[in-house]
């Protein structure tokens, strides 16, 4: 199935310079429609009111982490569930993505990452495009 | 490492070592089954007690107030004003890139492809900037770790720091090099012309 490049896309960064090179990324790679916020509690408000065809998160955040936030998407209505959710994050430990594996993460990303890794792993999680 | 350091060392060593032997034999006397004297353990007691007040007074005299009132807020400040700035001028990379993709599109055609690559590139070497902040943040997070137990230690040691005056000994052309100031510290360029004005006339 080929992915809608108009699916809404909820990127979230407490760098407002990471939002924006993601951002820009995601638009080079044909993306139309991105939504942007600073912590978990902020991007599950707006995940509540809209339908997002992916979600892409930092971890490390306050007050909600991106782990939480990822955890607490998992745990609530049916809908959130599969919602697609890549984490891009500087924590680059075995553990760390072992414990975003088993909290539901789609594919996570090790941050400095280029336009190619992130192409990649979108394209893993949601087709080729 | 210096003859003075070593010594230092040495100093700490030892201090650490009596502590440890006299907590060791108050506890063993204690534990004995038959009666001990108690003028023996005071006799300890009183060894430990001049080791903590020798502690106490080290501790006076390495100026604990200019490390936690001064040294280590100015270091989180400095690094603070490192992030701040790394991300101004990332901010204004990407500005550029943004102009420069724009007119990318006017020129059209193969060009247009290369510049917006290349553009892309220095996005995602901007990504640095994200990095540096996290490592920094952890090293302002380990700083204000570091205060917050020198505090404790002075606290529970009852070290009296009040007559400890932090002072700047550095002389010459040496004391002149403060900078670069952190905001509000500084005078403006303004402020400068205007100095420079008021000592030419």
């Amino acid at each position: 199935m080929a992915v809608d490049m108009n699916m809404n896309v909820l990127i979230v960064d407490d760098y407002t310079t990471m939002l924006r090179i993601i951002k820009n990324l995601l638009k080079q790679l044909g993306f139309n429609n991105i939504d942007e916020a600073t912590d978990g509690t902020m991007a599950f408000e707006k995940v509540k009111i809209k339908e997002y065809g992916l979600v892409i998160s930092d971890w490390n955040m306050e007050p909600m982490s991106g782990f939480e936030f990822l955890k607490k998407i998992r745990a609530s209505e049916e809908k959130f569930k599969t919602v697609p959710f890549i984490m891009i994050t500087a924590e680059s430990k075995t553990e760390n993505v072992i414990a975003a594996k088993q909290a539901g993460v789609n594919n996570y990303i090790v941050k400095p990452f280029n336009a190619e890794t992130l192409k990649g792993k979108i394209s893993s999680v949601l087709g080729d495009f | 490492m210096s003859n003075e350091s070593v010594n230092e060392d040495e100093i700490k060593e030892g201090k650490k070592d009596r502590i440890v032997s006299i907590i060791s034999s108050v506890v063993n006397k204690v534990g004995q089954d038959e009666k001990v004297s108690l003028a023996a353990i005071m006799t300890e007691l009183r060894d430990l007690l001049l080791v903590i007040e020798e502690t106490r007074q080290d501790l006076g005299m390495v100026r604990t107030t200019e490390i936690t009132g001064d040294s280590i807020p100015g270091a989180t400040d400095e690094l603070d004003a490192i992030v701040a700035s790394t991300s101004e001028a990332t901010g204004a990379i990407m500005d550029c890139c943004d102009v420069i993709q724009e007119k990318a599109g006017e020129v059209g055609g193969e060009n247009a492809a290369a510049i917006t690559d290349e553009v892309m590139k220095i996005f995602e070497a901007c990504s640095f900037q994200d990095i540096t902040g996290q490592r920094v943040s952890k090293v302002v997070k380990t700083f204000r770790n570091i205060e917050e137990k020198i505090d404790k230690l002075v606290h529970v040691l009852g070290v009296n720091t009040s007559n400890v005056q932090s002072e700047d000994t550095r002389q010459g052309d040496e004391a002149l090099m403060n900078g670069p100031q952190l905001s509000g510290q500084g005078v403006s360029q303004e402020d400068i012309d205007k100095i420079m004005a008021e000592l030419d006339g």
